[in-house]
């Protein structure tokens, strides 16, 4: 299990990084964290002819930024640092929670935020986490900058809206609006596994209870991390009462179309995906609830 | 000296080994210098069954660093079976070959070897090497191979049958049709691996001037490897020495089995001129080590209006896998059904099947845990069936601890009628429902079953051969620096042999332990041995280490009396020194014992009366093997939804007889414990249909962290093995070997209110949901 | 950026104190630089994608698995391995815990956890099961069935929190 033969780049900048890219295009691979593409090199499942090491592009991408209206995370981030991170983890709940889920420590000390987006992995916590935040992904090239929504960016298994000459240079997060509650839920056989359904939840509780601006994507039942439209709309300007939450697990379960493999069944992840969202709206609306109450005593 | 009486045996002696193990001092075999050796790595068969058509290594050849490509064809002068190690008259054998020229049988067979400058070109130049293959039809189960008209394994055999195997005892048949109550099961248990965390590996060094060759295996056996390389090599024995490294990283039974590129790597050493080391990735593990587990049971039990066991019947599916590597681990299936219970009819049939995969062989509980999930799984049955406490039910049927010897009436794989030679079953029962505080636990599940959770409890009782012959052996010498050096054959892979057989031996020297030193697992150092497997070694290595002990405490003291000019019974030991009781003054050292009886002065007499060479040895054989027992308890929480699992509680009684270290003993028990919680819940290398594996990663392949693995209520019972005089059994296997069943007991009886069956091991998440969800479809029915 | 020229990179790390300057290939991982290149084997290789934890060692304080990074990415770091835990003879503590617990058997998971452990007890002390258990689960036994492993962490943590800060968690690195 040692990786084949590849030319190892250094650049010392974003600009030295990015010409690299549009250099070797398709033949390059980005190295950040590693926690993904080293196992697949030691495994030899692909060939790469250039691996380009972004980590001494600067130190501002090691950095992330906040202000009072947006969370922005560079591209060298690692994951651990945001979870460590009390105000990062109080500006965006959701990812907190389920920074937690994602594998091991040593695993989060080197893997960063953007690298895990731009694996994308369909099962991965943090994709899923951004697909119901605001969150606006930087790609960059030699040329020029884009910036891509998170609706566009996740396309198929493993693919993104990312060029091969493009790098993820940060992805913006807009904070939760006030009165947001979030959850994060996943099921994994064990502590630290890839989840076999796992469910990001963001909604707005009015002062009545009543929903707003739900959104819900799963993880590990399609292709990218899926959004729930048909149970938003469901929840959306209810009181999430019995009768409503009664109706979760089989619309959700109606919304994907998972495929089974060795762990799990496409039925059994069927299944999952319903049970997971009901209790992960069942949660919100406890969350909400308490919150009014603390907010009205 | 009588046992117990010193200071060393019995206690929880800290472990030698740990300072260098924790300072990164091990030397494990891929930690070894060996300078100037060269990497071999293997490329493999990519199909479950193909015949090499074409084989081409040009551009591996010429691959800058690489030394030498040889495919099969090319090495036909080691193209000899590796034979399975036990046998049966009607066994259908095929030869698996080291490295097979013409026809490969499972994903992961090795096909052809490089050997390069570094592991890094070697598996550049794997990726060089074209290989054309026929590929031919392939079977991925028991139930594939023995379906009509089914693909065979083997290309040239008649069926995928291998062998089958039957035991009986009273008369099953009338017993089945006059039992008053049937119930019949069908249960499946998958593969699983061993998973050492330091793989296989392999160096070897030849030295022309003495025309031997050097080998450093992580083998469990060396002087089974020896003998094994001896007959295809066509070497003497002298002249391959095989040593386990000092360090190996685990075992669990795949390390005790014999392959290829034992053969091939060695011999490419001496061939080439060249020191070779290879060393077993991870990938390769998933492919080429030894597996074990996959058994199919349909087992039919007769019982009466109590309860009472009147008859079982297994019949057996095994998977034995591409090649039969021995038959041990479906005979002692055989043999483990009955457990702790009164069973006056008995009859078991195994099917060994041959398949396309890995082949299998013994790994932690080896051929155990598949038994006892099956008849356990029965006893909770029974309990329900009759609306009966499934505790109550096993306590009537126990043997009791007045019954030893106990003929269960069939054979084991030893060769000796399955004789349970102590125990005392009733006991372990009681005191492991005592500690789980059992009413209690009911009355916790009844007010939680009110609250609509699913909590269950699940109980197993077994017992366990361990301890096998043919004998273990032990050398111990008074060093020339005046230390004793015990010598023993067995290899170990963290049991802390260094450890406990100090203690052994020092205890019949009566002499402290810091003066005693051990070796172990070099066929350069003591001639004759078998091996570390079936939880052998203290029942077997323990008595011969303890005798051999005892001999040298009389040849220290006769030499001592004669060096003193007293009586040998005069003496006594005191730290180093051997002293004269009433007068501690006149006293000779170790280090002057060794001075005058091994060193000598070169022409000078010997004083009269000294024995020369202060060495003795001995080898111990057991009558038959020794049995230890176990029972189990587990309370679960059951997520009907999701099939999450959470083990609440886990108490286990384990019987061993005496202990030499009982921390360590703990420590094997807690370790097996784990390695059946994984394949309880975890751990499958799935296959499919063509013999393709499909988890071959430790992202799909499960092992239990500390996080799955719940804490443990431990307790022992010392009844002591008649068999020989530690009285000792084994200890490495019996924490694996009931947890799948417990477990599945308690999932089942936590889903009772939704009637589902647990029939599968490992009961993974989403087996266990969808076993809630089919809800009533697959219970026993009374026949 | 590490120097490159036709032999390879040209890398300077500190490991355990001391200074090294090497050329090493492009695809040489740190787990074989280590092993191989300063003959440091007390780490050890048991998956080497990044799951079993056996080559886990502290990089610029934080623990990560040395299989998962290039020996060409640890130019100008600073690396702790299992061979820098004791000083001498005397054991760390927590490796004297794990003595006393019989947190080991074979040991070739050992040093993984004990660099695991190592650095999450720097971060924060762990004062109970669940915790000892989260920080364990990313390291692989097969042997122990992590009863003694458990011990060990609470008995270390426990100790350190009695010692003035930063005891107990090695003797020569702190934090950074």
């Amino acid at each position: 299990m040692k990786p084949g033969r590849f030319s190892y780049h250094a650049p010392g900048s974003l600009p030295e990084a990015l010409d690299l890219l549009a250099e070797y295009g398709d033949e390059a691979k980005v190295l950040a964290g590693g926690q993904s593409l080293m196992p697949v090199l030691n495994f030899r499942l692909a060939q790469i002819e250039h691996l380009v090491d972004i980590n001494r592009i600067g130190a501002e991408y090691a950095t992330p930024r906040a202000d009072a209206t947006t969370v922005t995370i560079p591209a060298l981030v690692r994951q651990r640092q945001v979870e460590r991170s009390a105000e990062l983890t109080g500006a965006l709940p959701l990812l907190g929670e389920a920074l937690h889920q994602v594998a091991h420590p040593q695993i989060r000390n080197r893997g960063t935020i953007c690298g895990s987006l731009a694996h994308a992995d369909p099962a991965a916590e943090l994709p899923t986490v951004m697909s119901v935040l605001d969150s606006t992904f930087t790609l960059a090239s030699t040329r020029g900058t884009r910036s891509v929504e998170v609706a566009d960016f996740f396309q198929f298994y493993f693919t993104t809206a990312l060029e091969p000459d493009e790098l993820l240079v940060e992805v913006s997060i807009e904070r939760p609006a006030p009165g947001t509650v979030t959850v994060f839920r996943e099921f994994a056989t064990r502590r630290g596994d890839f989840a076999l359904a796992g469910v990001a939840l963001s909604a707005r509780f009015d002062d009545a209870g009543t929903v707003t601006d739900c959104r819900i994507a799963v993880a590990g039942v399609a292709a990218t991390p899926h959004r729930l439209t048909g149970v938003e709309n469901l929840v959306n300007g209810t009181t999430l009462g019995a009768d409503v939450l009664g109706e979760v697990a089989a619309t959700a379960r109606a919304e994907v179309d998972p495929t089974g493999d060795i762990h799990a069944g496409a039925d059994y992840r069927r299944r999952l995906t319903g049970v997971l969202v009901t209790r992960a709206l069942t949660d919100a609306a406890g969350q909400a609830s308490t919150e009014r109450e603390v907010s009205h005593a | 000296m009588t046992l117990g009486s010193g200071k060393f045996i019995g206690t929880g002696m800290t472990r030698r080994e740990d300072h260098r193990l924790l300072t990164g001092k091990g030397r494990y075999l891929d930690d070894l210098d060996l300078p100037d050796a060269a990497a071999a790595a293997f490329l493999r068969s990519p199909h479950a069954h193909a015949r090499i058509a074409r084989f081409d290594a040009t551009e591996a050849r010429a691959l800058p660093g690489v030394l030498a490509v040889f495919s099969g064809a090319d090495l036909m002068e080691i193209q000899k079976p590796l034979a399975p190690k036990v046998l049966h008259p009607e066994l259908k054998d095929f030869p698996r070959l080291p490295m097979p020229p013409v026809e490969v049988h499972y994903v992961g067979e090795p096909v052809a070897v490089v050997i390069a400058d570094s592991r890094y070109v070697a598996e550049d130049a794997l990726e060089l090497i074209d290989v054309d293959y026929d590929v031919l039809p392939a079977v991925a189960s028991t139930a594939a191979a023995l379906a009509e008209g089914a693909p065979l394994a083997h290309a040239d055999a008649e069926s995928n049958v291998a062998v089958r195997l039957r035991q009986r005892s009273g008369a099953p048949e009338e017993a089945l049709r006059t039992a008053p109550h049937r119930l019949s099961g069908e249960f499946q248990i998958m593969r699983g691996g061993g998973h050492s965390m330091e793989p296989r590996a392999v160096a070897a060094r030849f030295e022309p001037a003495t025309g031997q060759v050097t080998i450093w295996d992580t083998t469990q056996s060396p002087h089974y490897a020896r003998q094994q390389l001896s007959v295809i090599y066509d070497m003497p024995e002298d002249d391959i020495r095989v040593i386990a490294p000092p360090d190996v990283g685990g075992g669990f039974g795949p390390k005790a089995q014999f392959y290829g590129e034992e053969v091939v790597v060695p011999w490419l050493a001496i061939k080439l001129g060249r020191a070779i080391k290879w060393v077993e990735d991870r990938q390769e593990n998933f492919v080429s080590a030894m597996m074990e587990r996959s058994q199919t049971h349909r087992i039919e039990v007769g019982f009466d209006d109590e309860g009472l066991l009147i008859v079982v019947r297994d019949i057996i599916e095994h998977d034995q896998g591409a090649y039969c590597a021995g038959l041990q681990v479906p005979s002692i299936t055989t043999s483990t059904v009955p457990g702790p219970y009164r069973i006056p009819n008995i009859q078991t049939e195994l099917y060994a099947c041959y398949t396309n995969m890995v082949p299998t062989s013994s790994v932690r509980g080896a051929g155990r845990p598949q038994a006892v999930f099956a008849m356990e799984r029965m006893m909770d049955r029974i309990a329900e069936y009759l609306g009966l406490d499934p505790a109550e039910v096993r306590s009537r049927n126990l043997i009791q601890a007045d019954e030893f010897p106990y003929q269960v009436g069939i054979m084991f794989r030893d060769g000796s009628p399955l004789t349970y030679d102590s125990g005392d079953f009733p006991a372990l029962l009681n005191g492991t429902l005592g500690r789980l505080d059992y009413p209690a636990a009911r009355a916790e599940q009844e007010k939680a079953r009110a609250e609509g959770r699913y909590v269950g409890i699940g109980i197993a009782v077994y017992v366990e051969g361990c301890g096998l012959g043919p004998y273990e052996g032990a050398k111990v010498r008074l060093t020339n620096q005046g230390k004793i050096l015990v010598t023993m054959a067995a290899a170990g892979q963290g049991q802390g042999y260094e450890t406990v057989y100090a203690q052994v031996a020092a205890d019949a020297l009566e002499l402290d332990m810091a003066n005693v030193v051990v070796t172990t697992g070099d066929t350069g150092r003591i001639p004759f041995g078998q091996g570390t497997f079936a939880s052998r070694i203290t029942a077997t290595a323990g008595p011969a280490v303890f005798d051999a002990a005892l001999q040298m405490r009389e040849r220290l003291l006769d030499t001592a009396s004669r060096m003193i000019g007293c009586d040998p019974g005069d003496l006594s030991f005191a730290e180093d020194r051997v002293c004269l009781n009433s007068d501690p003054g006149k006293s000779v050292s170790l280090l002057d014992i060794a001075r005058t009886a091994n060193i000598g002065k070169h022409g000078i007499t010997l004083t009269k009366g000294i024995k020369p060479g202060i060495e003795t040895v001995s080898y111990f054989a057991p009558a038959r093997a020794a049995y230890a027992s176990g029972a189990h308890a587990a309370v679960v929480e059951v997520d009907p939804e999701t099939g999450g699992v959470q083990i609440l509680r886990y108490v286990i009684g384990h019987d061993c007889g005496n202990v030499i270290n009982p921390r360590l003993v703990d420590g094997q028990v807690l370790g097996g414990f784990a390695h059946g919680v994984g394949n309880a819940m975890y751990e499958e290398p799935v296959y499919d249909a063509d013999g393709q594996p499909q988890a071959t990663s430790y992202l799909d392949y499960s092992l239990v962290s500390a996080a799955e693995v719940p804490p443990v209520e431990l307790f022992h019972l010392h009844t002591p093995s008649p068999l020989n005089p530690l009285g000792a059994k084994g200890a490495g296997e019996g924490g694996t070997i009931p947890a799948p069943a417990a477990i599945a007991n308690a999932i089942e009886d936590a889903l009772r209110p939704l009637g589902a069956r647990i029939n599968y091991a490992p009961m993974t998440p989403a087996r266990v949901a969808d076993a809630a969800f089919a809800g009533t479809t697959e219970k026993s029915q009374p026949c | 950026m590490p120097d490159r020229t036709e032999d390879g990179h040209h890398i300077t790390v500190t490991v355990n104190g001391t200074g090294y300057r090497r050329v090493v290939d492009d695809r040489l991982t740190l787990a074989d630089f280590l092993r191989e290149r300063l003959r440091l084997t007390g780490t050890h290789l048991g998956c080497e994608h990044g799951v079993c934890g056996a080559c886990t060692v502290i990089v610029d304080g934080a623990a990560v698995r040395s299989c998962l990074m290039l020996a060409a990415q640890a130019d100008g770091t600073e690396i702790e391995t299992v061979e820098g835990l004791a000083d001498g003879p005397e054991l760390s503590p927590l490796q004297r815990a794990f003595q006393e617990n019989y947190a080991l058997q074979c040991g070739f998971c050992t040093s993984g956890f004990l660099m695991s452990v190592t650095a999450a007890l720097r971060e924060q002390p762990i004062r109970d099961e669940a915790h000892a258990r989260d920080v364990l689960s990313g390291n692989i036994c097969r042997c122990t069935g992590y009863t003694g492993l458990v011990r060990a962490v609470l008995e270390a943590s426990a100790a350190a929190e009695q010692q003035p800060a930063g005891a107990g968690v090695g003797p020569k690195e702190q934090a950074k």
